[in-house]
């Protein structure tokens, strides 16, 4: 199979943590790959790594083949015109317009005429639904709306590459089932490549077409939809369910309870 | 032990944040500015300059006003009230004009670009810029830093005039100076080069001082809302401190040595 990212024996530290240490992952072209794993264990860390923001302490990051890691600036500036990425906030600029977040791409990048980039932008708009909010400020939209906005402006230069940091995070149900919607149908239309970075279980076993499973700095379990439900690994079960206790232990390390009430720790 | 360690690291912190801060800054200004960027220069000169104006001029108004009035008390027991003018444009030129609009730069314009660049970087709209291949130090960072280059000078101008407009109105038409003498010796004592450049020499280092730090502290906060709290003071703190001593160590070079 066609990888678009491969991951090869990644270890990347901040300050003296440890994030992940020697992880290895492929992306394979035109499918959805979805990166699950516990809070606070860096997954948009990853995205971020494979979007050439941040350096790996040891390991490479290839994209189409090419290092991210040994890229010059020039050429990763280049790459990234490649692929595009949806933050968990959005992150529109919030002095513009709907219309206007959706064309800050094409107008930077392309020479397009303004009547040309009107049409763009309205085709992406209407994609996502928002083509009758296009006037809107992003201040007077709801989160799921700002978040698909932000996808319309993910995919206005048509990349190769789309992440998605979070997308269900914070969702009620309708925006949710209108995001995974979203994301199955744009891959499958564009011609994308997609990395879905989420702790959201059921939404993401529906759409992935192959999982990872990240915790304790490297990854724990991979495959299919299928593969995951079925693995015997206890740490993928115990995610999978939802348990409060397990391998991911419910307390935060301390000292035994009775022995420090005690004084036992003087 | 533990003294010398935090000290050391606090040093290596401070050193290693001026090596960031310098980098930035090259980023920033080697960015070779292009045709499509003039409008968003002009975008940010109306906000920190046109934006700045008005506390800029009732400020400037009120201490040409305090000057007059002060300055009269004392030369009018030596008979020596005519030159009332020159002492007021004096003052504002070399400089209150300068400084004065520097500080009150860093509180208005300045502690606005940190907190507004420390948001862009919280809501995630800087690595959304970088991520869209667009540079966020070409786009965010260049066009703050030339609009406040170009600001400051002509804000201190603007001050030092209505100054001395205010000085009239109180030393000439409410205090009685003779309207001739204000002008004329005035124009007689204040020499262009001595005094007009060398003060908007000075508000041009004001200027890149305090938008750097500005924009430099906005660049490196901490993305959270008590790093950018702090950033914004700081911001207002060093610029301040920066400008007063910068001033002493300016006028030393411009006016010391004869």
């Amino acid at each position: 199979m066609d990888h678009l990212v491969e991951v090869d024996n990644l270890t990347f530290k901040r300050a003296d943590r440890i994030i992940y240490d020697g992880i290895s992952l492929k992306v394979p072209k035109g499918k959805i790959t979805a990166v699950m794993g516990p809070s606070g264990i860096g997954k948009t860390t990853l995205l971020r790594l494979i979007g050439g923001q941040l350096t790996p302490d040891k390991g490479d990051v290839r994209f189409g083949g090419n290092s991210i890691v040994s890229m010059s600036r020039k050429s990763l500036y280049e790459t990234r015109r490649r692929m595009s990425m949806l933050f968990q906030s959005g992150a529109l600029f919030t002095d513009m317009s709907v219309f206007d977040n959706v064309a800050f791409p094409l107008r930077e990048h392309t020479k397009l005429s303004e009547d040309v980039i009107a049409t763009i932008v309205a085709l992406k708009l209407q994609a996502v639904g928002l083509r009758g909010a296009a006037q809107l400020m992003p201040s007077e939209l709801s989160g799921g709306m700002a978040r698909r906005a932000a996808l319309a402006r993910a995919i206005a230069l048509d990349p190769d590459l789309i992440m998605y940091d979070e997308p269900f995070a914070g969702q009620d149900p309708i925006s949710m089932g209108v995001l995974v919607k979203l994301i199955r149908e744009l891959n499958d239309a564009l011609n994308l490549t997609s990395i879905v970075v989420t702790h959201d279980v059921t939404e993401v076993l529906t759409i992935a077409d192959y999982i990872y499973i990240l915790a304790d700095k490297r990854v724990i379990g991979e495959g299919t939809a299928q593969q995951i439900r079925e693995s015997d690994s206890e740490l993928v079960q115990q995610f999978l369910k939802g348990k409060a206790d397990g391998p991911v232990p419910f307390h935060y390390p301390a000292p035994d309870l009775k022995a420090s009430f005690l004084g036992a720790d003087k | 032990m533990k003294f010398f360690q935090s000290i050391g690291a606090k040093t290596i912190g401070k050193v290693t944040a001026v090596g960031r801060a310098a980098l930035m800054l090259f980023g920033a200004l080697i960015a070779v500015p292009r045709v499509k960027n003039i409008p968003l220069i002009i975008k940010q000169l109306y906000v920190v300059g046109v934006q700045s104006l008005l506390i800029i001029m009732v400020s400037g108004l009120f201490i040409g006003m305090v000057m007059a009035l002060q300055g009269y008390t004392i030369l009018v027991d030596y008979g020596a009230e005519g030159s009332l003018g020159p002492m007021v444009a004096l003052s504002l030129l070399r400089e209150l004009g300068p400084v004065v609009t520097a500080l009150l730069f860093a509180g208005r314009a300045g502690s606005a670009l940190t907190a507004e660049i420390g948001l862009m970087k919280a809501t995630e709209q800087l690595s959304s810029l970088e991520m869209m291949a667009v540079d966020p130090l070409r786009r965010i960072v260049a066009p703050r830093f030339w609009a406040g280059m170009l600001a400051m000078p002509m804000l201190a101008i603007i001050f030092s005039a209505v100054g001395i407009l205010g000085g009239h109105l109180v030393g000439v038409d409410w205090l009685g100076v003779d309207a001739g003498s204000y002008w004329s010796i005035m124009q007689s004592t204040v020499d262009w080069n001595q005094d007009v450049v060398n003060g908007v020499i000075k508000s041009l280092v004001f200027a890149l001082v305090v938008t750097w730090i500005a924009i430099f502290k906005g660049y490196d906060s901490i993305p959270t809302s008590e790093g950018i709290s702090k950033a914004t003071t700081e911001t207002v703190v060093y610029s301040s401190l920066a400008v007063l001593g910068l001033d002493f160590v300016l006028t030393a070079l411009m006016f010391g040595i004869e």
